[in-house]
């Protein structure tokens, strides 16, 4: 049985921080396929469309009939594990941080034997689920879990290297005042953060949203109100020197939404400050909070491991009906990309989430499905806890990344979503 | 034809293996691959008595010689061979190269050539050498930590012990004997003589492998050379026959783990060839950077059945002195050190020391045959390359 974690204790202020380090991350073109699978918490392998073998680890020709065309299938997990060890000696200094490490080989049902971490809970003869998931380097890795998942998995330490479990661990929520941030406050909390901070803008505004987390925080404790404007770079900067080395996961909930595009109903001075909120806010968020998350991405068993940016499925396609605003979105995509380059060498985790339209009132004249607030904060807990990288939330959205993948030119034309 | 075994391979009647070389090893080296070759190369052309132009073909073997090749190495040495083969098989290029150059001399494509495998130590040599091994490594088991062939083997021995039950204490009787062999040779790194107490107990490094599971990399170099019998007659070197070789890559795909390497594959051709059997070896040099694969080789090359390793180490001494089943009797690599490519043919230079009465450290006595099995590249979850060749005293 994994052991249970104890919360972490209060920073010895003298001891010194474990610098981040990174497990090996150089991998061929081929094996960035896993990568992609990993993000998304698919397991998939390559599949030989010809001989239908499957195949690990990645390569460019079927190892069986010769053929070339080997799509990404998803394959049953199932496995054995046929021998363990436990590495006590490393000359990667990651591994030699986190020493005695624990490592399987697995002989998949469905076909390939693979080298895979593997959780506190498996012994040589088990029968295993393996899982693709992204390493601290930010690259797939495969891993075994027993089949039937023992209390405390989520502690088990292996695992959560891979994990970015808000469990433990203190949330900063960038414009708590709407409907998602006060769903947001509540699946964290569910979750076990050890701390949740929730920023909101223009305090002279009242929110029912900010009420109910008022309430809850008065309630349950645990729950600290931060001014926070993301288009005041003084105010970003405030609250990262008193915050900053404290928040393990950031979650950029910034939001402003307003209908209108480039020819038909162009407003200057919405587009302006949909730029300020989304894209300017994400670079001041990035500036102040990024060094500082990124330094602490070792730090300890519960240290930084992710910034959540919740971002609109339009950021991926423009959206003509609400077009200054996608274009903010894909402005602040493209800066989470960049982070996503600069967060790696601390280990921290960047996740995109994209959503579909929710369900609020900037939404009224939109057609169903519209997204509940409950439902995106529930969707985006869980890809922490699972370690993933891209979400897509709700059917639009999925629809939006299937329909991308498939035609671009498609979706360009044909929207209406 | 006379030549032409029952299995239709041709046999290596009239070729002459000799001039065993070892440039004498060292954990660490600012020296280059290139000096351990050059050296080799000296030292050959010195013991046989001939020019460096005489040698007219090269077999070479080496990790570290990047960003050059053996082609590179010609011009650093300063010959112009017709005939060059370079041999990336790392622990398996000794029994590999050993059997190209034999057939380039019996069919006339070279009249000497020098096997030289030689590889240098710097620190942190090793560290990229494994970094960068192969791309199903890089892919799918460097970023795992275990950093080289150490959790490799780690999983192969584990799984070995629990399916056949060999224990810890019977790869430990292999590994003192091979030190005991160890002390009487002059180039063997390790000097001490090994305890049983100290095997169990060292330090732990891959669960269920310790220190002394695991080969030291080091620098060095092996050398001989192989030449038509007439032509060593003539030089007045004492030189060893090739009774036959095998190789063998990629075996047993279908093997969920290795259980097994490519010489089971392929051991009735081996000895039908040779025209003798296993019992007619009087020493065997297997290839050893980790107690499980020796266990292998005993296995696959005929001295006892599938999983019985483990009772027949138990029941055999394996040591040169007094011994009835020498094993690795210059040490081995896990007593000498492993240099690189070396290690696939430090048993096979070995092998023609015993059996040109050219022993730097114990002696066989009376042995006409000898075996010398190499086995390389862990290039995802097993070794992929066998070879090995059984040699025999000239006029035995």
């Amino acid at each position: 049985m994994t052991t249970r974690l104890p919360p972490p204790k209060k920073k010895d202020p003298i001891a010194r921080t474990l610098q981040p380090t990174q497990p090996p991350g150089n991998r061929s073109r081929e094996a960035q396929g896993l990568t992609a699978m990993a993000a998304v918490g698919r397991f998939a392998l390559q599949t030989c469309a010809a001989c239908d073998r499957v195949q690990y680890p990645p390569q460019q020709i079927c190892g069986n009939c010769l053929g070339d065309d080997l799509p990404w299938r998803d394959v049953d997990p199932a496995g054995v594990l046929l021998a363990e060890t436990k590495l006590h000696h490393a000359n990667d200094l990651y591994f030699r941080d986190r020493m005695p490490w624990r490592l399987g080989m697995v002989k998949m049902d469905a076909g390939p034997a693979v080298v895979a971490h593997i959780a506190e809970d498996c012994q040589q003869g088990d029968r295993v689920r393996l899982s693709l998931n992204l390493d601290r380097s930010g690259h797939a890795v495969m891993n075994a879990r027993p089949e039937t998942p023992g209390p405390n998995q989520e502690d088990d330490l292996q695992l959560r290297e891979l994990s970015t479990d808000p469990k433990d661990r203190r949330v900063l929520i960038v414009d708590g005042k709407t409907g998602l941030g006060l769903a947001l406050v509540k699946a964290f909390k569910a979750a076990g953060a050890r701390a949740i901070y929730v920023g909101h803008a223009e305090p002279w505004k009242t929110s029912p949203f900010l009420e109910e987390i008022k309430a809850i925080a008065a309630d349950a404790g645990g729950i600290t109100l931060f001014p926070l404007d993301v288009t005041d770079t003084d105010s970003v900067e405030k609250l990262a020197s008193v915050l900053g080395g404290k928040v393990e996961i950031m979650v950029n909930n910034s939001y402003h939404l307003r209908p209108g595009g480039a020819v038909d109903g162009l407003d200057m001075n919405i587009s302006r400050e949909e730029m300020d909120v989304h894209y300017f806010g994400l670079l001041r968020l990035a500036g102040n909070f990024g060094p500082v998350l990124r330094s602490r991405g070792a730090d300890g068993d519960h240290g930084a491991c992710a910034w959540v940016n919740i971002l609109s499925a339009y950021a991926q396609v423009n959206n003509p009906a609400f077009g200054t605003y996608s274009a903010s979105q894909a402005a602040a995509w493209s800066v989470a990309q960049c982070m996503r380059a600069e967060m790696s060498g601390g280990g921290v985790r960047v996740v995109n989430a994209f959503a579909g339209p929710l369900e609020d009132e900037w939404h009224q004249m939109v057609p169903p499905p519209k997204l509940e607030p409950d439902m995106v904060a529930g969707r985006i807990v869980a890809a922490l806890q699972k370690g993933l990288e891209d979400l897509a939330i709700g059917a639009v959205a999925e629809e939006i990344a299937e329909r991308l993948a498939e035609n671009p030119k498609e979706i360009e034309r044909e929207i209406k979503l | 034809m006379a030549n032409v075994s029952k299995n239709s391979r041709m046999n290596y009647d009239g070729v002459a293996v000799c001039v065993p070389v070892t440039i004498p090893y060292s954990r660490y080296s600012l020296r280059s691959a290139h000096w351990f070759c050059g050296r080799a190369l000296a030292e050959l052309i010195k013991v046989a008595g001939i020019a460096k132009d005489e040698v007219d073909g090269f077999c070479v073997s080496s990790f570290t010689l990047a960003p050059d090749s053996a082609v590179g190495l010609m011009q650093h040495l300063g010959v112009s061979p017709r005939w060059l083969d370079h041999i990336p098989m790392g622990g398996a290029s000794g029994g590999v190269g050993l059997r190209r150059a034999a057939r380039a001399v019996q069919c006339g494509d070279a009249e000497i050539v020098a096997c030289i495998a030689g590889d240098t130590n710097h620190v942190g040599s090793f560290r990229n050498t494994i970094a960068s091994f192969s791309q199903f490594a890089n892919d799918a088991v460097y970023p795992y930590g275990s950093g080289g062939p150490n959790g490799s083997f780690a999983f192969l021995t584990d799984h070995y012990m629990r399916e056949f039950g060999a224990r810890r204490e019977d790869f430990a009787k292999l590994c003192i004997a091979q030190r005991d062999n160890a002390l009487a040779f002059p180039h063997a790194l390790m000097k001490r003589p090994l305890t049983l107490d100290a095997y169990m107990d060292a330090r732990p490094i891959a669960d269920p492998l310790c220190l002394f599971d695991c080969v030291m990399p080091c620098a060095g170099a092996e050398a001989y050379l192989v030449m038509a019998e007439d032509r060593a007659k003539s030089l007045n070197l004492d030189y060893a026959r090739i009774l036959s070789t095998i190789e063998r890559h990629n075996a047993y795909p279908d093997d969920p783990i290795q259980i097994r390497g490519g010489w089971a594959m392929d051991v009735d051709g081996f000895y039908d060839l040779a025209g003798i059997g296993p019992e007619d070896i009087d020493f065997l040099q297997v290839y050893d950077d980790y107690p499980v694969i020796c266990f292998m080789q005993i296995e696959d090359l005929g001295f006892c059945k599938k999983g019985e390793a483990a009772e027949f180490v138990r029941t055999h001494d394996l040591t040169v002195a007094g011994g009835d089943f020498p094993i690795n009797t210059s040490g081995g690599q896990l007593s000498v050190g492993q240099a690189g490519a070396a290690g696939g043919s430090l048993g096979l230079v070995e092998t023609i020391r015993q059996l040109t009465d050219a022993n730097l450290g114990a002696v066989v006595q009376g042995a006409r045959h000898g075996l010398a099995s190499c086995f390389g590249m862990i290039n995802y979850d097993r070794g992929l390359c066998s070879s090995a060749a059984i040699l025999g005293r000239a006029g035995a």
